[in-house]
């Protein structure tokens, strides 16, 4: 057999260890919290032990030397022989952060140790009480020199049902050197009295050769303790051997297997369920082409084909969603980190906060959960540092001294929004006033509603390293949270009250691997414009248009005046209508900013399967992918997002 | 060829034992806990079991009672995957019913030369 390269396995150890991890953390601040839960000392044993476990098989014995003591100290915890309290758990929290980043050392192909993780380790270890005496490994007098060995070998009856097979080991000794067996029939009953599962025989043997003690040993290792056993070697001059056989162990009670029905779950490649979810798509395109068809072809045959059609269209969906829903996973996955974060914060700013997390098990799309985990803890920080109060405050405000801080999830619609919540002072209208002005974002504050100020701390500039703290800091302000949301086709948005605290609302797309979108015409082209974009589509008379210095045309809309973007002038393609009366004006918003796309026609809605023009054949500015229509033909998806940039930097020019 | 069963919740130790004994030409089913082992064993009759011991919902060592109480499973040969700083888990496996163990860490070639060692 070839060597089996068990660099293989490594994507899926380390995955589970981070999984692991996470578990662990979670059962640790639960514990820390006050529950006396047992089973939750047990799965931060089990992280520890599995990650140790596979750490040393795949050769990652940094790790697992560091996860090993952890391991002991657990041991301690759950045999009993220690409670766990605070700073145990400190210690456990901080040692699940150090593996985390030894695991991602080991990922990059960097050593895992560092001087932390030595520290750490060396803290743990003082820590363990009686220093966890390691297995003294057994005296093992080699002599060489011997000439065979007399075994004599009498299992107890119950042997056999333990699966061990005394011919077994008999061709196991074979292997060392020339065998002779004398089988003892002494014990044997009468046939009527013998059960075929019990084992009746005794052995005497003979091993020739200078075979060494150990290698005689592990061959009865099983069965030490189910057996009388003696390993004599014969020499010039034997001595005596002490027999080997240990009293058999009464057998310990296990802890019930506990009723916690874990979901199984199966880890696929995104990239297969990606293949999926394009033939799927496929299929929908075939589906869509039929149902055209059908409506040109002979009447006697209509009906039993759209009886068909109706049946494969259901399936189709059926299909596709289901499909669909092997990319969602819960929030919970991302929500899971929040405890440790407001834990650590509110440790580190003296102040109290109750973190209230609903919705855990609202599913979203697995690329959306990647890129949303960074926006919400920005949010939550921002929401400990700034909205929330000390106790101090709190209490001259009239409220009780623990803030709450709430995040949740839910589906609006085709939407799901995601909020994040505090009960803290709100926006200080005055503060943030003074600040735009001083960042020279606005000249003055005088005569904008509550709204349009709390919309301030979008704009970029508005928040720079310089002044943030290291909590809520980074150097990112609120408008790279607002700009990451818009990159996954959502949007933000704030709700204040002053004294009363501060929501943030973040809507999200169901995914992004199919949009619902209004299908619309420019000269022989099709482009698709997402519906979560879209305002408003217009009919503009001319007298509505407002031409200006440079080119540009603007129209106004709602009390506005937006700028047109003649779709065909940007995608260079030729449009059948040149007069903005004549076709169709799609107000869209991205990024906060509106503007007005100028097509030839409407052509309907639809929901297109999105498939990437990048990985397909370069990034066009102003299209985030494309899409094949019932007919066949492809279609270009606007993106609205960089149609909004595009239009900011040409008016900048 | 021989009808083995591997369980243990890691899934990278289960890949790997599956992976190393399909390679040596054996029929290998995974489970991920001692429940889902007693599961599949009642369908079928394995002719070995290697199994981890700790393990969420199901243990390996009430796997191994479990597994003992069907008359199928009597005489078949169960391996614990169990670690050297639990010494004692192997006596406990053995009062179970175990028929020996593997200590972790393992390699590839330990785990074939050891079940070759109880399949004869």
């Amino acid at each position: 057999m070839s060597k089996v390269d068990l660099a293989q396995f490594h994507q899926a150890f380390f995955e589970e260890s981070l999984d692991g991890l996470d578990a662990m953390e979670t059962a640790l601040l639960a514990l820390e919290a006050g529950s006396d839960d047992a089973e939750l000392v047990h799965t931060v044993f089990r992280a520890a032990h599995s990650i140790k476990g596979g750490a040393a098989t795949f050769g990652f014995a940094d790790v697992a030397a560091f996860t090993h003591v952890a391991e002991s100290l657990l041991e301690e915890v759950r045999s009993g022989r220690r409670a766990i309290d605070k700073p145990i758990v400190e210690l456990l929290l901080r040692s699940g952060d150090c593996v985390r980043g030894m695991l991602s050392r080991s990922m990059g192909g960097h050593p895992a140790a560092n001087a932390e993780s030595e520290a750490l380790r060396a803290a743990l270890a003082a820590m363990i009480s009686g220093g966890g005496a390691p297995a003294v490994a057994k005296a093992v007098a080699v002599s060489e020199d011997v000439e065979g060995w007399d075994i004599a070998f009498r299992p107890f009856d119950y042997l056999l049902k333990t699966g061990n097979d005394p011919l077994r080991m008999f061709r196991e000794l074979a292997a060392l050197g020339a065998l002779t067996v004398d089988t003892s029939l002494d014990k044997l009953p009468s046939l009527e009295a013998m059960d075929a599962e019990s084992a009746y025989l005794g052995w005497t043997l003979y091993l020739a050769g200078p075979v060494k003690r150990a290698a005689i040993e592990a061959v009865f290792d099983w069965v030490d303790g189910d057996c009388e056993l003696s390993i004599v070697a014969r020499e010039a001059a034997p001595k005596a051997v002490a027999p080997v056989a240990a009293a058999p162990l009464a057998a310990k009670p296990s802890r019930d297997a506990a009723a916690n029905s874990e979901s199984s779950s199966v880890r696929v490649g995104i990239e297969k369920i990606d293949t999926l979810l394009n033939l799927v798509g496929e299929l929908v395109i075939t589906q869509s082409m039929l149902t055209q068809f059908a409506d040109g072809v002979d009447a006697s045959q209509l009906e039993l084909l759209r009886h068909g059609l109706g049946q494969l269209q259901r399936h189709t969906r059926e299909l596709q969603e289901s499909v669909m829903s092997i990319r969602m996973l819960p929030i919970s996955t991302v929500f899971n980190r929040f405890p440790r974060l407001v834990r650590d914060l509110t440790q580190k700013l003296d102040k109290q906060v109750n973190l209230d997390m609903r919705g855990e098990t609202t599913e979203l799309d697995k690329t959306v959960l990647e890129k949303i985990g960074d926006p919400l803890v920005h949010l939550v920080r921002n929401a400990i540092d700034h909205g929330l109060e000390t106790p101090a405050k709190r209490r001259a405000a009239g409220k009780g001294d623990t803030g709450t801080l709430r995040m949740e999830a839910f589906h609006r619609g085709g939407s799901i929004v995601v909020e994040v919540s505090d009960d803290g002072a709100g926006l200080n209208r005055d503060a943030i006033v003074a600040k735009a002005i001083e960042r020279g974002i606005i000249a003055t504050g005088e005569g904008m509603s509550d709204e349009a100020v709390a919309e301030l701390i979008f704009e970029p500039g508005f928040s720079t390293a310089a002044q943030t703290t290291d909590l809520s800091g980074r150097g990112v302000g609120m408008d790279v949270v607002r700009r990451n949301v818009a990159d996954l086709g959502g949007s933000v948005a704030i709700r204040s009250t002053p004294g009363a605290g501060t929501t943030f609302t973040i809507t999200l797309p169901l995914t992004l691997a199919i949009i619902d979108g209004l299908t619309a015409a420019v000269g022989e082209e099709i482009y698709i414009v997402p519906l979560v974009s879209i305002v408003e589509s217009v009919q503009l008379g001319a007298d509505a248009i407002r031409s200006v210095a440079g080119g540009g045309e603007l129209f106004r809309f709602r009390d506005a005046y937006l700028p047109v973007v003649r779709l065909h002038d940007v995608f260079g393609c030729e449009g059948s209508r040149a007069k903005i009366e004549e076709g169709i004006v799609i107000v869209v918003e991205g990024e906060g900013t509106r503007i007005g796309l100028f097509v030839d026609a409407l052509i309907g809605q639809q929901q297109a399967v999105v498939k990437s023009l990048e990985t397909n054949y370069r990034r066009v500015a102003g299209i985030s992918g494309a899409t094949i229509l019932a007919d066949g033909s492809v279609a270009l998806i606007a993106d609205v997002t960089g149609l909004v940039r595009m239009q900011a930097r040409r008016k900048a020019a | 060829m021989a009808k083995i069963l591997a369980v243990d919740d890691s899934a990278s130790m289960r890949s790997m034992v599956a992976f190393t004994l399909r390679g040596a030409g054996h029929d290998v089913e995974e489970a991920d806990n001692g429940q889902a082992a007693v599961d599949a064993a009642r369908g079928q009759r394995f002719d070995l079991v290697l199994a981890d011991v700790n393990m969420p919902v199901m243990d390996g060592i009430s796997m191994v009672r479990e597994l003992r109480t069907m008359d199928a499973y009597r005489g078949v040969p169960i391996l614990m995957l169990t670690t050297e700083s639990n010494p004692e888990k192997k006596m406990e496996g053995k009062a179970a019913g175990a028929t020996g163990w593997l200590v972790k860490p393992f390699d590839p070639e330990q785990l074939l030369a050891t079940v070759g060692r109880v399949l004869g």
